[in-house]
């Protein structure tokens, strides 16, 4: 019973959350209904007994990814009151849009419960293992058979690192002290010490 | 899967019912996710003038996909579908990032982040 509560709450949350988001005038208000839609959704994950990815979620998106975007929003300086000029002319193909959209899926969900294609079941390599936790079970999993495509997830955020920052780095003239890092690799112990042995009680000239 | 008691509307025939209560199935995950992918979809068409919702709007669908993803893993016992959901997030925290670097930048060369107003690669 509180199962069924709890889903309906959560999914409720994440759909009125969602629906803000889109809908809210300030972005600095979709980017927080945007956080509450987050937590919703893995409230709805943990209900499924996936706490490892729910709270992966609530860590990445909340704490990185909705906190980039409130940086952005406060960053730039936009007049927000002239933003929504177009919305109403866009409306109508939008409503179309999600109009087949949900017409598709109400289609897909009528054929399913018709009778559904038989895709065939789990070869069982990915079930759980048994009497262990679900973050147990992952770490087997993805540091096993999927090891090589958790380290190229790690490339994939390796390039997307490198890309903003190269995307958004500026050189700038009036900043004193620029580093020139050809000048520091071109530069030898030779050229930098030397060698001297001054007399005793006479200083060195340097 | 109980029969389905007498109590069931018959729109649900499909829904597992139990005692004649409604327990949570598939279908309710699937249902929730497609409401938040059209959500998605909709924020993309409504705001022509502020590419920040429209990537908030990304990240609603991406979302919907992971609901989608975790609910089939649950319900297969299989759990590669969370790996899979894994890798999503990973994506979708390169595209913000990458993104929002792009719109920084044009908006550091515009003085503007509108839809409309982009238009700089037309031939």
């Amino acid at each position: 019973m509180i199962h069924t509560i709890a889903f309906y709450i959560f999914a409720a949350m994440v759909i009125a959350s969602g629906a803000l988001v889109i809908m809210a005038r300030n972005p600095v208000h979709s980017v927080l209904w945007l956080i509450l839609a987050f937590f919703n959704a893995a409230g709805l994950m943990v209900l499924v007994g996936a706490e490892f990815i729910a709270m992966l979620l609530v860590i990445v998106y909340v704490g990185a990814v909705a906190v980039l975007f409130l940086f952005v929003v406060m960053m730039l300086e936009i007049d927000f009151a002239e933003m929504r000029a177009g919305f109403v002319k866009y409306f109508p193909i939008g409503v179309l849009l999600a109009i087949v959209l949900v017409a598709e899926m109400i289609l897909g969900i009528g054929a399913y419960s018709a009778g559904a294609l038989h895709l065939g079941t789990a070869d069982g390599t990915g079930a759980p293992l048994i009497g262990e936790s679900n973050i147990e079970s992952i770490g087997a999993l993805l540091y096993g058979r999927y090891l090589f495509l958790f380290e190229s997830a790690g490339l994939v955020l390796l390039v997307a690192m490198i890309g903003a920052i190269v995307l958004t780095h500026r050189e700038r003239g009036d900043v004193r002290g620029h580093q020139n890092i050809n000048k520091q690799v071109r530069r030898r112990p030779d050229d930098a010490t030397v060698n001297t042995r001054p007399e005793v009680g006479k200083g060195i000239e340097l | 899967m109980t029969q389905p008691s007498t109590r069931a509307p018959k729109w649900a025939k499909g829904l597992n019912y139990d005692r004649g209560e409604a327990v949570i199935g598939i279908e309710h995950y699937v249902v929730v996710s497609s409401i938040l992918f059209v959500l998605g979809v909709l924020g993309i068409f409504l705001n022509r003038k502020n590419v920040i919702v429209i990537l908030m709007a990304i990240e609603l669908i991406l979302l919907s996909v992971n609901i989608n993803f975790v609910a089939f893993s649950a319900f297969l016992n299989d759990l590669v579908g969370q790996i899979f959901a894994m890798f999503i997030l990973t994506v979708a925290a390169g595209e913000a990032a990458i993104g929002l670097a792009i719109l920084v930048i044009f908006f550091r060369d515009r003085g503007t982040i509108a839809v409309d107003d982009v238009n700089r690669m037309k031939g």
